[in-house]
């Protein structure tokens, strides 16, 4: 028994810390807003360089062959500097998916898996319980859904319709297309016809295991901002974060954001490891998560007073970043849905002893 | 990171539990806030040493078994798991133990550590003073170095376990001229010495769970000042981080609650003569989940702060959130098991009407004090802001 992290492990997370950090500035981000794509391809160019578009590609394909838990430290950073590029979703999403593909589509995997590590190529994920696809103009291939088949596509082959999110960073797109026997590359017709299913499934988990981590981030995020901003800021002749009021706004935050770490972390190691209490654990760090970086947009905007309404603060970058993904990959009823069917079932096993079990 | 149990580790849970299960009283003991139930607690350490399992982190010199703090979770669990009685010395062994070992002298550990374990000598904590709660510096209580011993003079209040307790620890003013942290001393002083007074005081479920200390020239040697004169601010600190961080309140104990809440949650849907809230709120269902999530949360920040601290890390002020997190949990658990209970939440578990209320009630009384003892949550949430966050002092 030892959760903790490995040396590696938290080294890595410092020196792309310290990267997302200095490269991904709220600076750089409101300029973005205003380009055409709101993606860099110097930025994804940077992100690649650094191996992280590679991490959980199989070293086979020429990735590092790491895992979710490898990886959640750093995409909890990506929540906190709010990176606009689909870094997160990519790692956690679209190259397990395609690496879980079967043996018939080894030439696919290949050709996409060793592309994506190297940064070459994009991918963006449709899942069926998204109503939009995030980044699908920059993506070269696109994997989307069909009932529960899973689908292969190309640029040439999708019509994209722009949607404006409430998060100037994020860019959504309705997605026309025609599913045929070309573009299938998982479900029924193919080998076992629950394997796309399983597959969606999985990259359900997954993508809700990668809000969750960027949830953490932004929520940690908009402390640190808002507690900047109480001690600049002051009244009655005394910075505003000496006053108890706004103090206890913020410790609220520390707390929720402090017994949100370790249902990530255990749920990033279920992942990892395919246990089967996965579900479970990635519905906790998903909820708990989420409901950290609530609480920390709406205390961050209250300590921000009136400044924190308005466009010029960075707050906003934050926290609208935190609203528009308390959605995707499950609402937070179907996640506690999942929990109460855990806890409910006759044959659950709770109380002491059972956390590890 | 490996989240699984070590062969040893599984050895080690199974051992605690045939013992327990072999020895844990089949009738539940009295409330150890009643004389008799005192009694009957004290006899409980008594034999909880004689298998060695009375302070599983102690030194095995000390009757202990020199666990680590992962083995000491097993342990927790398998102790609540089991239904065994409360720990009358808490305040001993987890509070005042730990403080001794780091600041006591060879002597003062051979003269008090072994009759803490047998729960020959019970402690009772001497914190507070009528003008100095949440304020812990105000402390006005003094000890006036005479000779060889101290002479103390002041009162001290919420003391639990005071009533039928041996001994109480806690901090005096031995320096007349100072003020606020410094000038303080920390002190152990027998109940029985000639000048304690100790009044109980009712709790809300009418039982002395605690009370006032009042010391009226009380001559205590100096071989019982703990950690040196003038120090006591520092060694208190100590004790208080024991208390807040890891051993007050471990998780094992929300875990069995949170299972026993969804057990009565799934007991009375659709079961209940009267609609019960389980049936007709949706809000409870949400609580019973939410009760059960953040017992396990709790549980696995424990594991993880365990863990980091077996490697050789300290805790931080993070801990302060600790305290915030499970008094409120418990709070929110007890007030969603009377909200299920409905019409019979308030009643007593003999009352003739009572049918299946269990112990619920108790805990929700007791649930009301957790945001208030061992650092009121408003303190929490300043030091939180101030040490944790690094916002401005007031």
């Amino acid at each position: 028994m030892n959760f903790t992290f490995t040396e590696d492990q938290l080294m890595f997370h410092d020196s792309v810390k310290s990267f997302l950090t200095n490269e991904v500035t709220p600076e750089r981000i409101r300029e973005l807003w205003e380009s055409d794509t709101g993606r860099s391809s110097e930025l994804w160019g940077q992100l690649a360089e650094l191996g992280l578009t590679a991490m959980t590609v199989p070293e086979a394909f020429g990735g590092l062959g790491m895992n979710e838990l490898d990886f959640v430290l750093l995409a909890e950073e990506c929540g906190y500097t709010a990176l606009p590029e689909a870094l997160v979703e990519t790692v956690m999403v679209a190259v397990p998916l395609i690496s879980s593909l079967g043996d018939e589509q080894a030439e696919f995997k290949e050709s996409w898996l060793s592309r994506i590590a190297t940064g070459e190529a994009r991918v963006a994920v449709g899942h069926p319980d998204n109503p939009l696809v995030p980044d699908a103009h920059v993506a070269d291939l696109l994997l989307l859904a069909n009932g529960d088949e899973v689908h292969a596509l190309s640029q040439g082959q999708v019509q994209l319709t722009e949607n404006p999110s409430v998060d100037p960073s994020r860019k959504l797109f309705t997605v026309e297309w025609t599913p045929s026997t070309e573009t299938l590359i998982s479900g029924a017709g193919i080998a076992d016809g629950t394997a796309g299913k399983q597959l969606w499934q999985d990259a359900l988990d997954r993508g809700a295991l990668a809000v969750a981590a960027q949830q953490l981030g932004l929520a940690r995020k908009m402390v640190d901002l808002s507690v900047d901003y109480t001690f600049e800021r002051k009244q009655f002749g005394k910075p505003i974060g000496s006053f108890q009021a706004v103090k206890h706004l913020m410790s609220n935050v520390a707390v929720q954001i402090e017994f949100a770490k370790s249902p990530l972390y255990k749920a990033a190691y279920s992942v990892a490891y395919g246990l089967n209490s996965r579900a479970k654990d990635v519905s906790h760090a998903r909820l708990v998560t989420t409901d950290a970086a609530m609480l920390g947009a709406k205390n961050g905007i209250q300590s921000h007073g009136a400044m924190g309404y308005t466009w010029e603060v960075d707050l906003q970058i934050f926290m609208k970043r935190a609203w528009a993904l308390a959605s995707s990959y499950g609402t937070q009823g179907f996640h506690k849905q999942r929990i109460k069917q855990f806890i409910l079932a006759d044959e659950a096993q709770l109380g002491a002893g059972s956390t590890f079990a | 990171m490996d989240l699984s149990y070590t062969d040893s580790q599984n050895a080690f849970r199974e051992e605690v539990r045939n013992w327990l299960a072999q020895n844990v009283p089949a009738q539940p003991l009295q409330s150890f806030d009643t004389e008799e139930g005192f009694r009957q607690h004290r006899e409980w350490e008594a034999q909880l040493n004689d298998g060695r399992w009375g302070m599983v982190t102690w030194p095995e010199a000390l009757g202990g078994r020199g666990c680590d703090l992962i083995e000491w979770l097993i342990f927790e669990e398998e102790y609540y798991r089991s239904g065994a009685p409360a720990r009358v010395n808490q305040n001993g062994i987890f509070l005042l133990g730990p403080t001794l070992m780091e600041f006591g002298t060879e002597e003062q550990k051979a003269r008090f550590l072994p009759k803490m374990a047998t729960g020959e000598e019970v402690w009772a904590q001497g914190w507070s003073e009528p003008g100095a709660g949440s304020d812990m510096a105000a402390i006005r209580s003094k000890a006036e170095r005479v000779g060889d011993h101290y002479v103390i003079n002041g009162q001290k209040t919420w003391s639990t376990r005071a009533v039928w307790a041996d001994w109480t620890f806690g901090i005096f003013r031995t320096d007349p001229e100072s003020s606020r942290h410094k000038g303080l001393t920390f002190i152990l002083v027998p109940l029985d010495a000639e000048g304690v007074t100790v009044r109980p005081i009712p709790q809300l479920d009418g039982l002395p769970g605690f009370a006032e200390i009042f010391f009226d020239n009380v001559k205590v040697p100096v071989e019982n000042v703990l950690g040196g004169e003038g120090m006591g601010w520092h060694v208190a600190m100590s004790t208080a981080g024991f208390e807040r961080g890891l051993m007050l309140r471990s998780p094992a104990r929300f875990q069995e609650t949170a299972r026993r809440l969804v057990e009565l949650y799934k007991a009375n849907l659709g079961h209940s003569e009267i609609k019960s809230s389980a049936d007709i709120d949706p809000a409870v269902g949400d609580a019973v989940m939410k009760a059960w999530m953040d017992a396990e949360a709790y549980t696995l920040n424990t594991y993880m702060t365990a863990s980091r601290l077996v490697q050789g890390g300290k805790i931080g002020p993070e801990s302060s959130t600790n305290k915030i997190f499970w008094s409120e949990l418990d709070q929110k658990m007890h007030e969603t098991a009377m909200s299920i209970l409905g019409a019979r939440a308030e009643l007593w578990p003999h009352a003739p009407a009572a049918g299946e209320v269990g112990k619920w009630l108790d805990g929700f009384l007791f649930s009301q004090a957790g945001p208030i003892y061992a650092g009121t949550n408003e303190i929490q949430r300043n030091i939180i802001a101030e040490r944790m966050l690094g916002m401005p002092r007031a």
